[in-house]
């Protein structure tokens, strides 16, 4: 993870605490430390290849919804709309999925999306309304919008019916035999380390659908795009002084608008990649607040592609363990959640800060009893883990985290004087 | 035009009108693009209702106005609360759980019960009030966080709560005594419906609203903050406490959403308890100006076109869900159509100041 040491300074120079090796160096200190809690806990499930693929599957739609939350707070336009053009996105690959081919769903998911990112982006950049008032209102249309046209196009269908539609023909996925088996036979044996190993890379290389890549591509555009062109600059620029921008001859009001465009694009391929990928359907309901989770996911990375991935990984990662029937499997991170929030406390003790260390030393010997005296957690409470898991990181980083300096500000074009 | 009294009004008017004639028009297009019979669902939907039409609408309105109410209540104050939606829900579930174990008698245990919904509302929107003011963690974000985790909680409570009702496979909580329920009016003798007896609860949380924000010391430091925080800085008013004063409030009034459904309808908190009030009440209380008058008039329409939109897939094959589209554009237009009434109120009274002092050059000149 990319942590940045946010200044007050403004101008988003932050430089990297860490280098890229040494964020390697932190995935394989991640993977010893999963293993060992694995053969500690004897929760085999905990990093299975079957686990990983489908956490990888569960956390390209949170990551996507994430970046297109990205591409409009750093243009400066709060986007809490994803959730709705997520569901356009849906219903947009249900329908040109089923009638023109997955490919066609693909688009139309991307077009849907982007239609609600255009109304997003007329309310709040054109007529200067509030950007939380506007996406609430597009999450209503949206909604509504779906239901009522998914009940015109599906009714009568064979196979599909008002709240959803037939089986979408599916997307190409690729599968490398020549690694998958042996990888597989190297899970199996449960080495320390090996197998873990082993079970990431099969993830890898078995049945990863095509959309899943590009969808990975899209996060390594994004970043060179935002941080890496003039193009990037500039928009971002648009999100942290928006007068100092156009005093400097950007067309602030443009850039906002294709901004929140994309991010509407975003939003809907995440909703497109929930009908065409992770099941092979359209359905009503089927974002279940995914489009929240991005956000969250995004406000996790601190406003950072690096650390939205992160955040999307993590939120993955329970939201599979939950579906796996994982109350058994999430029981096991228990520890290591007791066991980061005593190292917590011991950090705050050497800062010299006794409250909060006592709060951390008191949470994490209540989860180690937690930990203790259950043997499971209820499958209600592990839905709950990615809001809780943002609330805690906006209780206690707060002052680390650095959100673009005019976003959610309403700009009238002039205001540079 | 020449009476400014009058043209304010008419302003004033003309806004939510202008804001629905534009919803309209918008929704009429998606009907008229999708191929729908654009004016059988205009005449069903603008008819007049039946009588238990009236009493459905009453209803809906009663439980849509509280949760506007609860919105506005942070609106004042500049504070978006989101989380009606999840605060509703943990409160709506805690008075099912205290009036079904019915520990006082009568409507003892049913003010109770509201007591304790007031309490949980107000607890469950402190949190996000209290992060606020002690981490400056946005309420968008912790409420948006707190409606999901809301979700998650009761849905675990309820099956730990939850009671088998013979005869059916819905989950929910021990019913509400006999004792305990309030009646309903009836206002139809031919109809057995019968009018929410706790829409008198959101009458006085109204009043109770106006009054407090416009006769106390207590509102004017509400709304003053609402305004202009640093004038409320700089005037004394502590604007910590007036955060976290108001999420309690906001949360407070979201706890009584339910209570009309749970004392005269549902008699239960189940899975089958309405959702979503919370983000209705967002789009009634902009759509009302946060006025307990306009919140009124927004919330019966909101519920008016609930109940018309009805019957429409019965009789016209069309999705009632259409109004759903009309409801969220209503949000975005009615925004609009006041900003944009507002810069033109504001355009008319520059000219009439200007063409005011022209008549009167000599004066000027003299001042000068």
């Amino acid at each position: 993870m990319t942590v940045v040491s946010g200044g007050v300074t403004g101008v988003p120079t932050a430089t990297r605490k860490y280098s890229y090796a040494k964020v390697l160096l932190g995935l394989a200190a991640l993977l010893v430390l999963i293993s060992a809690l694995r053969i500690i806990t004897g929760a085999d499930d905990l990093d299975s290849s079957g686990t990983l693929r489908a956490t990888l599957v569960a956390a390209v739609p949170i990551g996507l919804a994430g970046l297109g939350g990205l591409w409009s707070e750093r243009a400066g336009v709060v986007n809490i709309g994803l959730e709705g053009m997520m569901i356009l996105g849906t219903f947009g690959a249900g329908y040109f999925g089923y009638f023109y081919g997955p490919w066609q769903g693909v688009v139309g998911a991307i077009a849907l999306g982007a239609a609600g990112g255009l109304l997003h982006a007329v309310a709040t950049v054109s007529f200067g309304v509030d950007h939380i008032v506007s996406g609430v209102a597009i999450n209503i249309i949206a909604l509504g919008a779906v239901q009522y046209l998914a009940a015109l196009a599906f009714t009568g269908v064979a196979g599909g019916g008002a709240t959803q539609s037939p089986t979408i023909p599916s997307l190409p996925s690729i599968t490398i035999d020549a690694f998958s088996d042996p990888l597989g036979d190297l899970e199996q044996k449960n080495w320390f380390v090996v197998s873990d190993l082993a079970a990431l890379l099969r993830a890898l290389v078995t049945n990863l659908s095509l959309l899943t890549i590009i969808c990975l591509l899209l996060f390594v555009l994004t970043w060179w795009l935002l941080w890496k062109t003039s193009f990037g600059l500039r928009l971002r620029s648009c999100g942290e002084s928006p007068a100092a921008a156009e005093s400097l001859g950007i067309n602030v009001i443009r850039y906002k608008f294709v901004a929140v465009v994309i991010s509407g694009g975003f939003a809907g391929l995440a909703g497109g990649f929930l009908a065409l990928v992770a099941s092979s359907t359209f359905r009503d309901g089927q974002t279940g607040g995914r489009g929240y989770i991005g956000l969250a996911a995004m406000i996790f990375g601190n406003w950072r592609p690096g650390g939205l991935l992160a955040g999307a990984g993590l939120f993955g990662y329970t939201d599979t363990l939950r579906l796996r029937g994982g109350g058994e499997t999430i029981h096991g991170l228990l520890l290591l959640v007791a066991v980061g929030i005593v190292l917590y406390g011991v950090w705050q003790y050497r800062q010299t800060r006794q409250l909060a260390s006592l709060i951390g030393a008191l949470l994490g010997v209540v989860v180690a009893i937690w930990y203790f005296s259950t043997d499971s957690i209820p499958e209600d409470l592990t839905g709950m883990t990615p809001y809780l898991t943002t609330l805690l990181v906006l209780a206690l980083f707060s002052q680390r985290l650095r959100m673009p300096a005019a976003d959610g500000k309403p700009y009238r074009k002039g205001s540079a004087g | 035009v020449k009476n400014p009294r009058m043209t304010k009004i008419a302003l004033a008017i003309g806004a939510p009108v202008l804001a629905l004639v534009a919803a309209f028009l918008i929704t009429s297009l998606v009907l008229v693009l999708a191929g729908d019979d654009v004016g059988g669902v205009w005449s069903q939907i603008l008819s007049l209702p039946n009588n238990r039409g009236y009493i459905n609408i009453i209803n809906a309105a009663t439980v849509y106005y509280l949760s506007a109410i609860a919105v506005a209540i942070g609106f004042r104050m500049n504070l978006f609360n989101i989380g009606v939606d999840g605060q509703y829900r943990v409160a709506a579930f805690a008075a099912a759980v205290v009036a079904g174990e019915g520990w006082l008698p009568g409507y003892f245990n049913t003010a109770l019960a509201m007591l304790a919904a007031v309490l949980v509302g107000a607890a469950w929107a402190g949190i996000a009030g209290l992060l606020r003011v002690t981490r400056g963690v946005s309420e968008v974000i912790s409420t948006i966080m707190l409606n999901a985790i809301a979700t998650a909680l009761v849905a675990y409570l309820l099956r730990k709560a939850a009671v088998d009702a013979p005869g059916s496979n819905i989950t929910q909580t021990k019913p509400v005594p006999e004792g305990s329920r309030v009646g309903g009016i009836s206002l139809f003798g031919d109809v057995p419906a019968t009018v929410y007896g706790l829409v008198f609860l959101a009458a006085a949380v109204g009043f109770a609203y106006w009054f407090v924000i416009n006769k106390t010391r207590f509102g004017f430091d509400l709304r003053a903050t609402g305004s202009s925080e640093t004038a409320a800085v700089a005037s004394g008013i502590n604007v910590k406490r007036m955060i976290v004063i108001s999420m309690l409030l906001s949360g407070g009034a979201a706890g009584l959403v339910g209570m009309p459904l749970l004392f005269g309808n549902d008699y239960a908190y189940g899975s089958t308890f309405q959702s979503g009030l919370g983000f209705a009440g967002i789009a009634i209380a902009l759509l009302g100006r946060n006025h307990p008058i306009g919140i009124a008039l927004g919330a019966l329409l909101f519920a008016f076109l609930d109940e018309q939109s009805n019957p429409l897939q019965i009789l016209l094959d069309v999705s009632p869900d259409i109004v759903k589209i009309t409801q969220g554009t209503i949000v975005l237009t009615v925004v609009i159509a006041y900003e944009v009434v507002r810069r033109y109120g504001i355009r008319l009274e520059q000219r009439r100041v200007a063409s005011a002092l022209d008549d009167e050059p000599a004066m000027e000149g003299a001042k000068a």
